[in-house]
């Protein structure tokens, strides 16, 4: 269990605060008493192997699993107490973004993006178009609002799903080993535009094995095995000198790819 | 065996069944029928016929009434089958096992002539006791179908909905449904069809729809024969154009989808 605090925010309360989580299938423990705090502006990149629990706890955060034990605070919310509209709000506050991108089909990519404007923000259909399309920019494709997304290139597929979180304007944006389901020349435009979402300020949490933007963008590395954090580092110590053997283990195996 | 012996064998047999079908057909009794009773070409063929295709109103309305109702009712009915709970799981089953395991003739005469005794109030008309019968015994259909379609929507799309905060019944509306409809409209149409056939049993109370008038005109004419065949192609064209207006929408849809 391990705690993560930056020294530039430490007065202000945590944007996010996890203590000993504990979330369960079954028997089977996918996450063994979690803790990990993350202020506003942190860009955390978590990773580990696989089924070591690094979903499971983003989506956690989201409450797309409901955790079993221990507390989960967003923005000083405690999550286990909320009702559904609270978890709506939260929801609203915390964009998540998937390796499969679930986009809807039956959608344009414009539709895709006002969707949650106007049915959670409440915005009219004016505002949301125009927020989405300002969104579309930002992540290079204003030119595709009108096509389906079946229609686009995987790449272009995960920047309107990165635009359809950005357009709840959250507090904190989740992503889920989002280039893991693209060719390699896809990659990077996905990861540029993470890069620049990054320099806006914008609390991330990132699954990802992509170390090299681990190392350019993140102030914390977290290292997850058998659903505990083992290690939380910042890139240099951690790509340099990780303090645990399992983390050294990891290193070693994903920096030979 | 050489392709050419075959190709003998073959035409061989098939021959022989047409000279035996021949043979049979012969025995029929040709003469006896009567087709002037449906024919356009006499005055009281016409009557007739008018009179038989008279019920086709009946039997559309109901059914479309019907169908309508069933399919509300089964989405109704549909919605707790896919709750994580066990016990509200078990409305949707109960639901459904009770009703599919009624005859809907038994449920038209329960509905008819059972209900009105219940309270002296309840005084149901032929029409309503059909749509009534029909719709429940349908709804259990229809909420099976409803639950398989909602339950093929990937998981990932769920998810992506939750997290742009929209709650149950935004979901439900701008998530789910826009995309199973697209699965559930084959079996829908299906149920349609089946729906549009089973409406010939409300003739057993008096329903004035195409099949009772079929029998009512048999009665008099003793002409079961010419009557019935003219009552088959009646339901046969109505479901081949409801059949062909379900694949018109199914590819309506599909073509929305691949723009
Ligand atoms: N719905 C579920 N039911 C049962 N077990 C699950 C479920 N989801 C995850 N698990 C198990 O929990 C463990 C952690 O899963 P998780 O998806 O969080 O791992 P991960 O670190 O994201 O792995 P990966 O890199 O493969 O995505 C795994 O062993 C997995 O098999
Ligand atoms: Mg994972």
């Amino acid at each position: 269990m391990t705690s993560i605090k930056t020294a530039t925010a430490s007065e202000s309360a945590p944007l996010i605060e996890m203590r000993d989580v504990v979330k369960r299938y079954g028997d089977f423990e996918a996450l063994g008493g979690v803790s990990i705090s993350v202020n506003s502006g942190q860009r955390v990149v978590v990773c580990g192997p696989s089924g070591s629990g690094k979903s499971t706890l983003i989506r956690c955060l989201n409450q797309l699993e409901k955790h079993d034990a221990g507390e989960i605070f967003i923005d000083g919310q405690r999550l286990s107490q909320l009702s559904a509209s609270g978890l709506r709000k939260i929801r609203a506050d915390v964009g998540m973004v998937f390796q499969q991108f679930n986009l809807f089909p039956h959608l344009t990519v414009l539709e895709n993006l006002t969707l949650g404007p106007m049915r959670t923000r409440k915005l009219s259909e004016d505002a949301a178009r125009k927020l989405a399309l300002d969104h579309l920019e930002k992540v290079h494709i204003p030119e595709q609002a009108n096509k389906y997304p079946r229609q686009l290139s995987g790449g272009q597929q995960q920047r309107v799903a990165i635009a359809r979180s950005l357009c709840m304007e959250p507090k904190i944006l989740l992503f889920d080993e989002p280039t893991s389901a693209l060719d390699p020349e896809m990659i990077v435009e996905v990861l540029d535009v993470m890069v620049e979402l990054a320099s806006t300020g914008i609390t991330m949490l990132v699954v990802t094995h992509e170390m090299g933007f681990a190392n350019q963008v993140a102030d914390t590395i977290v290292f997850m095995d058998g659903g505990k954090i083992v290690e939380s580092n910042d890139p240099e110590t951690f790509f340099s000198n990780p303090a645990s053997e399992r983390g050294r283990a990891f290193l070693k195996k994903i920096l030979r790819h | 065996m050489s392709k050419r012996l075959s190709s003998i064998i073959g035409w061989g047999v098939f021959v022989g069944l047409v000279l035996i079908a021949w043979s049979f057909l012969r025995t029929l009794n040709w003469d006896d029928l009567a087709w002037y009773v449906v024919s356009p070409s006499t005055e009281s063929g016409r009557q007739n016929l008018a009179f038989l295709m008279g019920g086709v109103k009946y039997t559309l309305l109901m059914s479309i009434t019907a169908i309508c109702i069933s399919i509300v009712l089964g989405l109704i009915i549909a919605l707790p089958g896919l709750s994580p709970s066990p016990n509200v799981r078990m409305i949707n089953r109960v639901y459904v096992e009770l009703v599919r395991a009624v005859p809907i003739l038994v449920l038209i005469f329960w509905v008819y002539y059972g209900l009105p005794i219940l309270h002296d109030d309840i005084n149901i008309n032929v029409f309503w006791a059909g749509v009534i019968a029909l719709a429940l015994s349908d709804s259990a259909f229809e909420a099976e179908i409803f639950r398989a379609g909602i339950q093929s929507i990937d998981k990932g799309q769920l998810e992506a909905a939750d997290s742009i905060g929209l709650g149950y019944f935004g979901r439900l509306r701008y998530v789910i449904l826009p995309q199973a409809i697209r699965r559930i409209l084959p079996p829908l149409g299906n149920q349609l069809v089946y729906m549009l056939k089973m409406s010939s049993l409300v003739s057993v109370i008096g329903m004035e729809e195409l099949t009772r008038r079929a029998n009512e005109l048999v009665v008099s004419t003793y002409r079961p024969l010419e009557i019935y065949t003219v009552l088959v192609l009646e339901y046969l064209v109505l479901i081949l154009i409801v059949s062909a207006g379900v694949r018109w929408l199914e590819r309506k849809l599909q073509a929305n989808e691949s723009v």
